[in-house]
């Protein structure tokens, strides 16, 4: 008993700190679940101090906001109306782009339906404001004021305009929590933009985002873009990650290379963010739009192909509508019919009279008589018009044309 | 006979907080500790409530109350940054027992003395979340970065001092 009085603050000291080593020891042996790493028990602990929390940073994100909003909806609002007018513009130059670009995902998309791969869009977000941070430069956890009324679950994708943020955690009833990509318990799916490297992207200690699994290899260069899989199934494949910093040797896991990467957002100063709450098979409807219109403009682009005289530079969008008007007959576009193959000794007037020859005489490989070119009429050229017409003049080929045709269009491939 | 009776530094100085002050001081800190790195990234670096609780173990001078008060606040740290629960707790309740037997012993009004203790623990705390994240939740990964850990100590030491300036204005003396 004396011992006890006399040690007692010892005592109670390491009390706690058994208490909570057993605690420890029970939330890392015990990572069940998936959804809930550190256990139902843990959560209801966290549900508590988030809800006790939540309030207070709400209330002072509210005050935050409304300054802020006070600023820049009535005093930062000068030359607001020419900049709208140039994004418009800017977004019509940019939907064009788009919709030629989109021609290239069509093959991606029909070389991946040969391959039956299952693309995954995002179909649905739901946008949330951030309310708080972990206030620790060895965890870097966001807390988002959407929670699970709106739809959130864990491992749901949180993104920005720029890349990716990183993935929910925990979800509360109003709140979550988003672990970032460069929490040292964070880990992406990524792949080299440039190099197609696959790799994951793990936080570190120090609150950097790392490759950490790929050996040297020359063809990595720092600047290359690093995009997400999609083989994680949290993040949409080809969402932007970052840019490669540095690439150095990794002192603890030698024959492995770091690689530092720059995160495509900045991190630390995460205001909005969208949670990808669904992803479907099926492209959304106005990216399915582009990409019908930019079909139909491959397709224009076919005809167009075979019609010399409509080839239209200036216009690229014209021919997105289907409705290739019948250009001007040019005589710069006069179709010059390809050089004979043959002799021709078929065409009247192109052989000899039979008078003059003697029976029995040595073939002769005379060439045929040349004749002035006849020019065609002015027409508009038929589709066939590629292909050389035999004239009179020209005599037809003995044997099918070698040269193959080259107006297959890309979209007639195979499906 | 004469019977010579004394107190101790501890029994003559210690001090105590109304209920409001020790509820709503270390909330406060944890919540500031929140919210600042939101505003100013940088800040993450200070921590807050470390100091809240060396300030309440070297001012109350009980062992017990330290550590309590520090594994309170800790684990109140550590439910908000999802980090495995008790890894600020184990750090902060040796901070807090520590500070209040040390205490007991150092004029801890001094300036000077308040800036080396700060100064010192927050080595302590560094020391003390690198085994934890080491050893115990077996982070090999996790490597003692020196000057960071220097600036951290320097700037938790200069935080501190208005810190603790405030937070003497609190206290009941009995």
């Amino acid at each position: 008993m004396e011992f006890l009085t006399q040690f007692k603050n010892a005592l109670f000291l390491i009390a706690i700190l058994v208490a909570q080593a057993i605690a420890l020891a029970m939330q890392v042996r015990n990572p069940v679940d998936p959804a809930q790493p550190s256990g139902p028990s843990v959560s209801l602990l966290r549900v508590w101090a988030m809800a006790t929390v939540t309030p207070l940073e709400r209330a002072t994100h509210a005050m935050g906001h409304g300054v802020r909003s006070g600023w820049s909806d009535y005093v930062d609002l000068r030359n607001v109306r020419q900049q709208n007018k140039d994004l418009q513009q800017q977004l019509t130059r940019m939907r064009i782009a788009e919709a030629s670009i989109a021609e290239d995902a069509l093959e991606g998309r029909r070389l991946q339906a040969m391959l039956g791969f299952q693309e995954h869009y995002v179909g649905s977000t739901v946008a949330a404001q951030v309310i708080g941070a972990s206030g620790n430069d060895q965890s870097h956890i966001l807390t988002i004021d959407k929670g699970a009324r709106d739809g959130l679950r864990t491992d749901m994708a949180v993104i920005t305009q720029d890349g990716i943020v990183g993935k929910v955690s925990d979800v509360f009833p109003t709140t979550a929590q988003v672990l970032e990509i460069n929490d040292q318990n964070s880990g992406v799916g990524v792949v080299l933009a440039t190099t197609r490297i696959r790799a994951i992207l793990r936080g570190t200690t120090v609150g950097k985002a790392q490759i950490g699994n790929l050996t040297s290899d020359a063809r990595i260069k720092p600047g290359e873009q690093v995009l997400t899989t999609g083989g994680d199934q949290i993040y949409p494949r080809g969402l932007p990650v970052g840019v490669i910093e540095s690439i150095a040797l990794d002192p603890d896991h030698q024959p492995y290379t770091a690689i530092r990467v720059h995160p495509a957002v900045n991190l630390d100063q995460v205001e909005e963010v969208l949670v990808i709450t669904g992803t479907q098979a099926n492209l959304p409807a106005a990216a399915q739009q582009d990409l019908d219109a930019a079909e139909a403009q491959s397709a224009a682009d076919a005809s167009a192909s075979r019609l010399p005289s409509i080839h239209d530079n200036a216009t690229p969008g014209s021919a997105a509508n289907g409705s290739a008007t019948p250009a001007v007959p040019s005589a710069a576009v006069v179709p010059h019919p390809l050089p004979a193959l043959h002799v021709d000794r078929f065409t009247s007037g192109a052989a000899p009279p039979a008078s003059t020859m003697t029976p029995g005489a040595p073939h002769s490989a005379a060439p045929a008589p040349s004749s002035p070119p006849v020019s065609p009429a002015p027409s508009l050229p038929s589709p066939t018009a590629t292909v050389p017409k035999p004239t009179r003049r020209a005599a037809a080929p003995s044997k099918p044309d070698p040269k193959p045709s080259s107006e297959t269009p890309r979209s007639e491939a195979p499906q | 006979m004469v019977i010579h009776s004394y107190m101790s530094r501890r029994e003559v100085e210690q001090q105590s907080f109304s209920l409001p002050v020790t509820v709503f001081v270390p909330l406060g800190a944890v919540l500031l500790q929140v919210l600042l790195p939101m505003v100013f990234h940088w800040l993450a670096i200070l921590d807050l409530p470390f100091i809240v609780t060396l300030f309440f173990a070297i001012s109350r001078r009980s062992p017990i109350s330290g550590t309590m008060t520090g594994a309170g606040i800790g684990l109140l740290q550590d439910l908000l940054t999802g980090q495995p629960i008790g890894v600020n707790g184990m750090a902060k309740s040796v901070i807090g027992y520590a500070g209040a037997s040390l205490s007991s012993q150092l004029d801890v009004e001094n300036t000077t003395m308040r800036t080396l203790l700060t100064f010192g623990f927050s080595w302590l705390q560094t020391f003390l979340l690198y085994l934890v994240n080491h050893y115990l939740l077996g982070h090999h990964g996790f490597h003692m970065m020196w000057l960071h850990e220097l600036l951290r100590a320097v700037v938790n030491t200069v935080a501190a001092l208005p810190v603790f300036f405030l937070l003497d204005q609190t206290k009941r003396q009995e």
